[in-house]
């Protein structure tokens, strides 16, 4: 599902530049659950927007649900992302004039799909996080565990190849962390490949596999244990 | 075109910021009001000037004899002389280009005019019948003073409806009525309407030769008026010129004696107020753009901040796969609907001032110099319009290619 091959990233920084991916190397298979670990400054986030075609590599390739991506045009990169990938956010990032279900539904706005269409599907999606109930509330009148659930269902509507997670338990308790992660882990089990980004141990062992991040490389788990 | 998703949102982030929407568009409004004021007095100036000419044919030229007042050939300053009747039939043969030419004979005097029991006092002139030309006359009843009139020194007269007015019963028909002029009794065969003002219509025309004879002036006129067809101002100017040398050779005085002929160039002051009124309007034209230019930056400036408010917005939107045109469109739409509608009050209100403007100047009769009738024509308010447009369209680009351009890593990251 995904493959990166030698993908090397570096950013200008106050003159020099500052290799920030050193020629990783990472396959994910379809259905995986998998966490990326790492602290802050490892690359685990520009991992992540590279994954989620947010940011473009350097040199490498990459190539997700077999298609290369790479030199994408705007256009083309926001297609790819409205097709393969479903994104969650630590802060949910739902639009705060909408309600739950046009936020769920606004993936399905870019694919052109009808209002009520759209609509529809989106309130299935809802009743799938167990919102149904909530769908005409506003984000503001809503919990932290509900918005990242909100958050989740927009992330699947357009039927995603893979969930990308940025820490997304990371403003939520601890028991609604173990609500959305069960979510994650449904929605995993119907064979969508869901990769976590966190620093949270407790998460990371919810998942299949672990990758671990340290400068820009990726570091074999005995090796991550032992540091 | 029409989604309601679009416009929610834009609805949306116009009532989440009502005074800033509001101040933006008051500017828009504003700019568009202006250029409407302005340009409606523009047409206002222009109508008046054009009414001020209204009187006379614009292409006539008129000569009339003064004193000299410098010495020619021998002869004394201080010399009077006349024209003759002869000279208008030299000018129309000589002179190139002269399309209609006519002398008066101005009765001097008010002359008390009578019909059956009515009195009235008009100004009585003595013309040929190219005169409607010149004067903008046409007859509404019977006919003009015609060349056999001229010929047989009929006494004959061609009365203005103003005339009639005075002189007849309301629905009376005066052609072939006798009228007393002075003692002197006219046969009334035509009656004219004039294009000038009121006063025009309040002549009694008779023919030039009849005149004549009736106030024993030989063969004397006071004014030779000729019309330049279609020839162009400098063409006009060349003509008067040629005028004054024949008149200046038959007559002996100085040509370049400015105070022995005058002769008025109506074509040549049409044109000089014209251009004035033409430059007084492409001034306004740029002021008026100028203000709205200033209402325009105003937009901008709103839809920077804006898309700088909602770059984390912007941002989900990128990620979760909207297009960068979907974003430009998003903000275009925002800021034309801003400037289309404050635009739209504006010049609602701008032709609302200027109507108001003109029935005023109506009801309450002001009789202003160089100016009438300001109004918007359906041209400058088309013109307006598709302004509007694409000035809302120039002050949202430039922001929303700043928005598609958001990075979407950056603005998630934006707390």
């Amino acid at each position: 599902m995904i493959y990166l091959h030698k993908i090397t990233k570096s950013y200008e920084a106050g003159g020099h530049s500052l290799q920030v991916l050193k020629d990783v190397n990472l396959e994910i298979e379809k259905g995986e659950l998998v966490s990326i670990m790492g602290s802050s400054g490892s690359g685990k986030s520009t991992m992540l927007n590279i994954l989620g075609i947010l940011d473009k590599y350097d040199s490498g390739t990459y190539s997700l649900n077999n298609t290369l991506i790479k030199n994408l045009s705007e256009r083309k990169a926001a297609y790819y992302r409205n097709q393969f990938i479903g994104f969650v956010f630590q802060s949910f990032n739902l639009l705060s004039f909408k309600n739950a279900m046009e936020n769920v539904a606004l993936p399905l706005y870019y694919q052109k799909v009808g209002r009520k269409k759209r609509n529809m599907k989106a309130l299935e999606y809802l009743d799938m996080v167990g919102l149904k109930d909530w769908a005409h509330h506003m984000p503001s009148e809503m919990s932290g565990g509900q918005k990242q659930r909100v958050a989740i269902a927009r992330s699947l509507i357009s039927d995603p190849k893979v969930i990308l997670a940025d820490e997304p338990t990371g403003a939520l308790d601890s028991k609604t962390t173990m609500e959305v992660m069960d979510i994650f882990k449904e929605v995993n089990r119907k064979g969508i490949t869901v990769v976590i980004v966190t620093h949270e141990n407790e998460i990371s062992e919810l998942t299949d596999r672990m990758i671990f991040l340290k400068d820009g490389r990726i570091i074999q788990k005995a090796m991550a244990n032992a540091s | 075109m029409f989604d309601i998703d679009k416009w929610q949102e834009i609805l949306f982030t116009i009532r989440k910021n009502k005074l800033r929407t509001f101040l933006t568009a008051f500017s828009v409004a504003w700019g568009i009001f202006i250029l409407i004021i302005l340009l409606g007095v523009g047409t206002g100036l222009q109508r008046g000037v054009e009414y001020d000419f209204r009187n006379d044919a614009i292409n006539s030229i008129r000569i009339s004899a003064g004193q000299t007042s410098l010495p020619y050939k021998g002869l004394q300053p201080g010399r009077r002389w006349s024209l003759k009747s002869e000279d208008y039939r030299d000018i129309k043969n000589k002179i190139k280009g002269v399309e209609h030419a006519t002398a008066r004979f101005h009765c001097r005097g008010d002359f008390t005019v009578r019909y059956r029991h009515k009195y009235a006092s008009f100004n009585v002139r003595g013309v040929s019948p190219d005169m409607m030309y010149i004067e903008n006359q046409t007859p509404v009843l019977g006919r003009y003073i015609n060349r056999l009139d001229l010929q047989s020194r009929r006494k004959v007269a061609v009365i203005g409806t103003k005339v009639v007015e005075g002189l007849f019963d309301k629905g009376a028909n005066p052609i072939g009525k006798w009228i007393d002029i002075s003692g002197v009794q006219y046969r009334v065969v035509g009656v004219y309407k004039d294009q000038g003002e009121e006063g025009e219509m309040k002549n009694i025309l008779i023919p030039l030769s009849t005149a004549q004879v009736a106030y024993n002036a030989k063969n004397t006129v006071h004014t030779i008026m000729y019309t330049v067809g279609d020839a162009s101002v400098k063409e006009s100017i060349a003509m008067a010129d040629q005028t004054r040398e024949m008149l200046s050779e038959k007559y002996r005085f100085d040509p370049k004696d400015q105070r022995a002929i005058y002769i008025g160039n109506n074509l040549e002051n049409f044109r000089k107020f014209k251009n004035l009124f033409l430059g007084v309007k492409a001034f306004l034209w740029v002021i008026g753009l100028f203000t709205i230019i200033a209402g325009i930056v105003g937009v901008s400036n709103i839809m920077y901040i804006v898309i700088k408010d909602r770059t984390r917005e912007i941002g989900v939107r990128k990620a979760i796969g909207a297009p960068p045109g979907s974003i430009i469109g998003l903000f275009l739409q925002e800021s034309i609907l801003i400037t289309l509608v404050a635009g739209y009050i504006g010049l609602i209100a701008g032709i609302a001032v200027i109507e108001f403007a003109k029935w005023a100047l109506v009801a309450f009769d002001v009789n202003a110099p160089y100016f009438k009738d300001p109004e918007i024509d359906l041209f400058t308010a088309v013109m307006a319009t598709v302004l509007l447009v694409v000035s809302g369209a120039a002050a949202g680009y430039f922001p929303a290619r700043k928005a598609a351009g958001v990075d979407p890593i950056v603005a998630l990251r934006d707390e």
